[in-house]
């Protein structure tokens, strides 16, 4: 019991963390129509970019917290004023690769800054204890102030995107960009914005998401990918669906990695008898198989199941 | 004019002509390595050569049917593991080795059709997530199923003990590299081919305007699907020629990086024309060899000239080439060398200033504590010192002004050189 909560609680923080990623792609995509294979390189500037102005500006954690994401949105909105609004002009595939390349730039530039290896960026000390404790394990102050930061963020997304003036033309810019312009509204500013304010969000996941995850100039590719898996789970464009996603998603890879499930005892269960000698067999893989090795590439394998058999995801209304 | 007199000629005539290029490739292949007989250039001359095949038949899909796919290298890695299973399998013996790229080729055509009979439903987006999808999983599938990807060590074999084929047994890398030629060639000719066919035409109308493919009675997704079945068929050659040339099949070959990379090469080489992705592959694997024996940061100068391709020339290097077909048909590209000099020189220039303020920043921090000197473009310098800083600054600085300055003469050369004289422009 103990250990179920333990893993709600590790999921939640991990699904808040996707959310925060994927709240941001899926908004860029229902205005540019386009993914964004470069936003959790957004996410990895954020964790870079707090570490440096944490340490060589001495303003501290939550200093870089402030600093690094508004550094990233404005990085971010430069890139779609003089990048990706002239790519757009070639079509939807020459901006996938545009964003695709993008992500292998940043990789490479990242790499040139701060070199190969983790860089030491570790949560500040006055977040570093033990706030309460399930059972035996210890739950960290970090991470329930993650889990805070990622709350507030999602509110604050929330509030204002449905009761201010700017969310409004934010929404109505979506869905009708020629009727918002005619109106007299900058539609290219506006969209400049939602891309600086989207990445700046990817900015603020990577500073929390760097102490705890470590800092590594992989990190981007490594969580990138899980985050498109969220956002066509969820549904493109539908930001209550990149929620519900982040969060089944969170939960499936934590409960995945914490029970070890054998495939071994399943079979036996069904009346299979297990092979004296297991190297000679030929499914001696299915029979070592265990929950914990498959459990990364689960969201994969819900990926390609739902874009089957419901391309417009859990709750998005259309397809592509 | 040129393109009127082609549609006027009876469609798809054999000529001399047409067959010309093809005459030159098979010629040029036969000779070079008789030039270049080192094992160190036969062994790239073989890795061009897989890799050609490869972003040829991955062309299929992005240039010829628009289909963007960012987990091709499985079909590949497919061809390439089940060819070393044969290699290793009692039955080797009797089968002669130059077959054994079209049983990869069969495998991979055999799992493309699994994979695309519900992946080509949809093209764009929905499309390439579950080719990511798909190359995510298989690569996973690497490391679990040991039995068939022998995990993370992967799969090795020796291709020396097939039949003998008319007395070779395709030990020394001049016969590897001939055998590979011989299917670089018939699989270029074979995909060439493919593009003249109706379906491959069709395969152009599905990727410019689905709808009116549909109304004209075709399935779409049918042309997709025989696309990307066919696409999985040259794939899997390529990898069985991987697997005859490296002897060795892992993870690296399959994953999604390796499916990155092939997506790079065909659009640096340019998606527009068949021959782009040759182009693409030959630089690419020049530059992979050439600059990344200069210098540590090669993936981050390819990075930044493909980004750059992207947004200034997305029709690739073949497109470029291709845009000056009408300067010289018109017999005008003299007009153009002047502002070439004057204007992409010094910006050539420009950039390699920068590309050296980038090799001293990183020198500053990699280099050992105390290890000021280094080497950059055949003259040492201190990094250390405020001059070699400034120098480099200067001339990317200046090289980049004077190209920005001579811009609008080039345009206006360009504009000129593409304008039929007495024409109002």
């Amino acid at each position: 019991m103990d250990l179920i909560l333990v893993n709600l609680i590790d999921g939640l923080v991990f699904g808040l963390l996707l959310f925060m990623l994927s709240s941001g792609l899926t908004l860029i995509f229902s205005m540019m129509g386009v993914l964004n294979f470069a936003h959790a390189s957004f996410y990895m500037l954020g964790a870079y970019f707090g570490y440096q102005i944490s340490t060589a500006l001495g303003i501290g954690f939550i200093g870089g917290l402030i600093v690094a994401p508004i550094i990233v949105g404005l990085a971010g909105a430069a890139i779609e004023r003089y990048g990706l609004r002239r790519v757009h002009q070639y079509g939807h595939v020459p901006e996938l690769i545009f964003t695709f390349g993008l992500a292998l730039l940043i990789q490479e530039v990242v790499k040139l800054f701060w070199g190969q290896n983790q860089i030491p960026y570790f949560e500040p000390a006055y977040l570093d204890f033990a706030l309460f404790s399930v059972g035996d394990n210890a739950i960290k102050a970090y991470k329930v102030f993650m889990i805070f930061i990622s709350l507030l963020i999602f509110g604050g997304l929330l509030y204002v995107l449905t009761k201010t003036r700017i969310g409004m033309i934010i929404q109505a810019a979506l869905s009708y960009p020629k009727t918002v312009e005619a109106l007299g509204h900058n539609v290219p500013f506006v969209f400049m914005g939602v891309f600086g304010v989207g990445t700046a969000l990817a900015g603020v996941a990577g500073v929390i998401a760097g102490p705890a995850l470590g800092t590594f100039p992989g990190m981007a590719f490594t969580l990138g990918s899980i985050v498109f898996v969220t956002i066509v789970v969820g549904g493109l464009g539908s930001l209550w669906g990149a929620l519900v996603a982040s969060l089944l998603i969170g939960w499936m890879t934590t409960f995945a990695a914490s029970y070890n499930v054998e495939m071994a005892t399943i079979l036996q269960a069904i009346g299979f008898t297990e092979p004296e000698v297991l190297s000679d067999s030929s499914f001696q893989d299915l029979w070592s198989l265990t929950l914990p090795q498959i459990g990364p590439i689960l969201p994969y394998l819900l990926m390609v199941l739902i874009l089957v058999f419901r391309p417009q995801g859990l709750l998005g209304k259309r397809e592509s | 004019m040129s393109v009127a007199s082609t549609n006027t000629r009876k469609y798809g005539a054999v000529t001399l002509g047409t067959l010309m290029p093809w005459i030159v490739c098979a010629l040029i292949l036969l000779i070079l390595p008789q030039v270049l007989d080192s094992r160190g250039q036969l062994t790239i001359m073989s890795q061009m050569s897989i890799m050609i095949v490869f972003a040829l038949a991955y062309n299929m899909l992005l240039g010829q049917g628009g289909m963007l796919s960012f987990g091709h290298a499985v079909y590949v890695g497919m061809g390439s593991f089940l060819c070393l299973h044969v290699m290793n399998s009692s039955g080797f013996s009797s089968i002669p080795l130059p077959i054994l790229p079209l049983i990869g080729g069969l495998f991979g055509l055999g799992f493309a059709m699994i994979i695309g009979s519900f992946s080509t439903r949809s093209a764009g987006t929905v499309f390439a997530m579950i080719t990511l999808g798909i190359g995510e999983l298989m690569a996973a599938c690497v490391l679990i199923i040991v039995v068939f990807f022998g995990g993370e060590e992967g799969i090795s074999g020796y291709r020396d003990e097939g039949l003998p084929f008319f007395g070779l047994d395709f030990i020394s890398h001049i016969e590897v590299f001939y055998l590979i030629a011989f299917w670089l060639f018939t699989s270029a000719a074979l995909m060439f081919l493919f593009s003249r066919t109706p379906v491959g035409r069709m395969a152009n109308a599905v990727r410019d305007n689905p709808e009116r493919a549909q109304f004209l009675g075709y399935s779409s997704r049918w042309v997709r699907f025989v696309s990307f079945s066919a696409s999985g068929f040259f794939c899997g050659i390529a990898g069985g020629l991987s697997a005859i040339l490296f002897e060795i099949a892992t993870e690296s070959d399959l994953n999604v990086a390796a499916s990155g990379v092939i997506l790079l090469i065909v659009f640096l080489g340019g998606v527009g024309v068949f021959w782009g992705p040759v182009i693409g592959a030959i630089v690419f694997i020049l530059l992979q060899t050439v600059l990344g024996f200069q210098t540590h940061l090669w993936e981050l100068y390819v990075g930044v000239i493909f980004v750059g391709m992207v947004m200034f020339f997305p029709g690739g290097i073949a497109g470029l080439i291709v845009a000056h077909g009408v300067a010289i048909s018109l017999g005008k590209l003299n007009l153009l060398i002047r502002p070439y000099l004057t204007c992409v020189l010094p910006g050539i220039i420009g950039v390699l200033g920068l590309c050296g303020l980038i090799e001293m920043i990183f020198h500053v921090r990699e280099a050992p504590t105390g290890e000021y000197e280094m080497t950059l473009f055949w003259t040492d310098l201190n990094t250390h010192h405020v001059w070699p800083w400034l120098i480099f600054g200067g001339i990317a600085l200046a090289g980049i002004l004077i190209a920005r300055n001579q811009a609008p003469v080039l345009k206006e050369a360009w504009a000129q050189a593409n304008t039929i004289d007495g024409e109002p422009s």
